[in-house]
């Protein structure tokens, strides 16, 4: 049992460093995660993703005829490790390199590959993924837009939403109903649909955290070329599972929205009954409990790179470590702010020093609905892990027209 | 980055999963409990044969000369056998006096400790005051000890302890053999009696000091037993949630399987998730006992607060999921239920484990 580096990992890790410090500055605070779908990120995410592309350090674990890497998933752990010690532009461009472009790959004919995997690694191009519909969040198989075939072309009619990114990507990956005769996961194809295309229209959804990172987007008569028809007709839900799994492969990513040394740092300043908070058996239970929960993560985070290390896949950890990580944020957000008492009304003001703890509290809302809510891991690690039943699905052998 | 026990290791859980399976069902665990006995023989047999009980001791004494992983692998098992033997608190005694006893000392009990021939534990507590350095009111005078020990977990099985005493005013640790003249061991109906504590009086006692011990000699021996015993109650606690599974596979209510129910399936979901975040705490632990590192005390409190919630969470939520017939003597459900408790309680609860963990993070973090 140890947490260091094989040989050949502290090779790549000190390899990386140097790299990154050649071209990079050091990081100095913590990045503002609200400035990742901001469209006035992308020129910087851009320029920093094609630097990595230049250098090798694009997609890591994607093989090397594509443009990728080719390297074992626990290089792109040991990259992202090192690169978020650094000022660089994270995450305005993960959805499309983390997710679509990973899909591209695995479902894509080689004339797609050629065109669009290395514009994407070179950040020339970006992506957004059009899956969630208003009427299909967690029942994501309950999409309604339609793709109906017009000889070597589709029409595209509907409306997706929770679009990230969607006012600055150049494609996205669609998933669209295709045959409404069949029941509900077996009539959905996988497109790729120019996001600049007549008939995108892209509007702004203005979260309770006050800024826009995502959109509707709404489809009204827009041609896809049947050429841009990602994997066969009908097996456009086996295309949006294969995306899952690149998620799987992911670990050690930083959660910690919540932070237990910001804590610490609130309860010395704050007062309470005249004394410091800190002295507080409280306050002093609450920090505790709150630094077990995050060490916990860290910990798990440990085991999933310890599975990729020995060349295995990471067990449910990536579901346990989200279910923790929304509710502890949530809470020590809350707590932080109720520490300071009646001044931290005032958290939501841009020059605030409790700016971030606002923000983690706003964000943590949604940490708990994005990507698998809350109610769905649980139902996840009932049904997976533990082999329950699952739940009563009514419509899932009914022909999705009769629903 | 390997963050997980040894294939040896692993097997070594294994080999003691089937022997205690056979040895020790949960049918033997009730038979301590109604025919009163302060262990279950069995068990221990099981450990001593499977060489558990020397696991970390040094071979010149007697043991495997392995080390703590393997102690914290069996752990593991014997919890979710849910087994009525002594372990943890047999480490701990070996753990001292493998640290700060005599060549003679050494000599006198740890062959014996490590071959299974006697049962060790530490005897901290006192009178309402608990296991802190200001509770000790026993005093060794020439080669004697005077004073009570109060909830001395296995204090009814074991032969021999490792006890807190003031000596000329001073925290120090020393040995007592249990079976000596002027010990006394006094019984009491305890919450859970397949795991009986007790009390110890010393008056006469013969002792023998541990060289160089003081409070913080104590303090050390509950982080090693803080640990060990996590992993004894995440085992506990595993088993617990697997029961509470199976039984919500076969009951059915309002016509499907109560496990087809989301109040059910969150439920033991939740059960789940307390588990495996007190398993990677536990783990965590484990690497710094078997480092030395300097993070024990924090490791330590964190695997103690974090595993005993999941077991309390377990046990609870186990005997729930069963309903009516879980809250029944002849149901399985109340002995992890009482068990809970037991190991909440030894070592002092979470409360005391959650200050300790704020001592360190101050101390880490100083601004």
């Amino acid at each position: 049992m140890d947490f260091s580096d094989s040989p050949e990992e502290r090779v790549y890790r000190e390899k990386v460093h140097a790299w990154l410090s050649a071209n990079a500055s050091p990081a100095v605070a913590e990045q503002d995660l609200s400035v990742v779908a901001d469209a006035d990120n992308v020129p910087r995410a851009k320029e920093w993703q094609a630097r990595k592309w230049a250098a090798g350090y694009a997609a890591l674990t994607i093989a090397k005829e594509y443009g990728g890497g080719g390297e074992a998933p626990i290089k792109q752990v040991i990259y992202e490790q090192e690169e978020a010690k650094f000022d660089v532009a994270r995450g305005t461009l993960d959805i499309g390199l983390g997710i679509c472009i990973p899909t591209v790959v695995v479902w894509g004919s080689d004339a797609q590959r050629d065109r669009y995997v290395k514009k994407a690694l070179s950040g020339e191009e970006v992506w957004c993924q059009l899956f969630s519909e208003p009427s299909g969040g967690s029942d994501l198989a309950a999409l309604r837009t339609r793709a109906v075939r017009d000889g070597e072309r589709w029409i595209v009619n509907g409306q997706k939403v929770w679009t990230s990114g969607a006012h600055f990507a150049d494609y996205g990956l669609l998933l669209a109903r295709t045959d409404p005769a069949a029941p509900k996961h077996k009539g959905i194809t996988a497109f790729i649909v120019n996001m600049k295309a007549a008939g995108v229209e892209v509007r702004p959804i203005r979260t309770m955290a006050g800024s826009a990172e995502f959109n509707e987007v709404f489809f009204s008569d827009v041609s896809i070329p049947d050429s841009d028809r990602l994997g066969p007709p009908g097996q456009g839900w086996q295309v949006g599972l294969s995306t899952l799994m690149h998620e799987r492969m992911k670990a050690g990513k930083g959660f910690g929205l919540a932070g237990w040394k910001k804590m610490l740092d609130i309860a010395r300043n704050a007062r309470i009954d005249g004394a410091p908070a800190l002295k507080d058996s409280r306050v002093r239970e609450r920090i505790a409990d709150n630094w077990a929960q995050e060490q916990a993560l860290r910990l798990l985070s440990f085991r999933a790179q310890t599975a990729l290390s020995q060349g295995g896949i990471p067990g449910p950890e990536q579901s346990i470590s989200k279910l923790v990580d929304g509710t502890l944020a949530q809470q020590a957000a809350a707590f932080m702010l109720d520490l300071v008492g009646e001044p931290a009304v005032y958290a939501a003001g841009s020059d605030s020093p409790l700016r971030s703890v606002y923000s983690s509290w706003m964000w943590a809302a949604a940490t708990r609905i994005a990507g698998g809510s809350d109610e769905i891991l649980r139902n996840v690690i009932a049904e997976r892990v533990l082999g329950l039943p699952t739940d009563a699905r009514p419509d899932k052998n009914t022909p999705f027209n009769e629903l | 980055m390997n963050f997980d026990f040894s294939d040896d290791q692993k097997a070594l859980g294994e080999q003691l999963r089937r022997a205690l399976d056979k040895a020790s069902p949960l049918g033997e665990t009730r038979r301590v409990m109604m025919e009163r006995e302060p262990y279950s023989r069995a068990a221990w047999t099981v450990l001593a044969e499977a060489g558990a009980l020397g696991a970390a001791i040094p071979e010149a004494y007697g043991g495997v000369g392995a080390g703590p992983l393997e102690v914290c692998i069996a752990a593991y098992e014997l919890g979710f056998a849910l087994a009525s033997t002594a372990y943890a608190s047999s480490f701990q005694c070996s753990s001292a006096l493998l640290r700060w006893g005599s060549d003679l000392q050494k000599e006198k009990w740890l062959p014996a400790l490590a071959s299974g021939a006697a049962i060790g534990t530490v005897a901290f507590s006192e009178n309402g005051a608990g296991i802190e350095a200001s509770a000790i009111s026993t005093v060794v005078r020439e080669g004697k000890l005077y004073g009570a020990k109060q909830a001395v977990l296995d204090a009814m099985s074991a032969d021999v302890a490792v006890v807190s005493a003031l000596q000329d005013g001073k925290p120090l640790l020393c040995v007592v053999d249990l079976h000596s003249v002027g010990v006394t061991r006094v019984p009491h109906d305890c919450i859970d009696p397949t795991r009986p504590s007790g009390d110890l009086v010393f008056e006469d006692a013969p002792c023998s000091v541990l060289q160089n011990t003081g409070f913080s000699s104590a303090q050390e021996i509950l982080n090693l037993g803080a640990v060990v015993l996590a992993f004894e109650q995440i085992g506990a606690a595993e088993r617990a949630l697997f029961m509470a599974r199976d039984y919500a596979l076969v009951r059915k209510a309002f016509g499907q399987q109560i496990g087809a129910y989301q109040g059910i399936k969150h439920k033991l979901a939740d059960m789940y998730l307390k588990i495996e975040t007190a398993r990677v705490h536990a783990y965590w632990g484990a690497w710094a006992i078997s480092t030395n590192a300097a993070e024990l005390p924090l490791a330590a409190a964190g695997a103690r607060v974090m595993a005993t919630e999941a077991l309390d969470s377990a046990a609870k939520e186990n005997v729930q999921v069963h309903g009516g017939i879980g809250f029944t003597w002849e149901h399985d459900c109340h002995l992890f239920y009482k068990r809970s408790r037991a190991y909440a309680l030894a070592l002092g609860p979470a409360l005391r484990w959650k200050e300790q963990i704020m001592r360190q993070l101050e101390r880490a973090n100083v601004s």
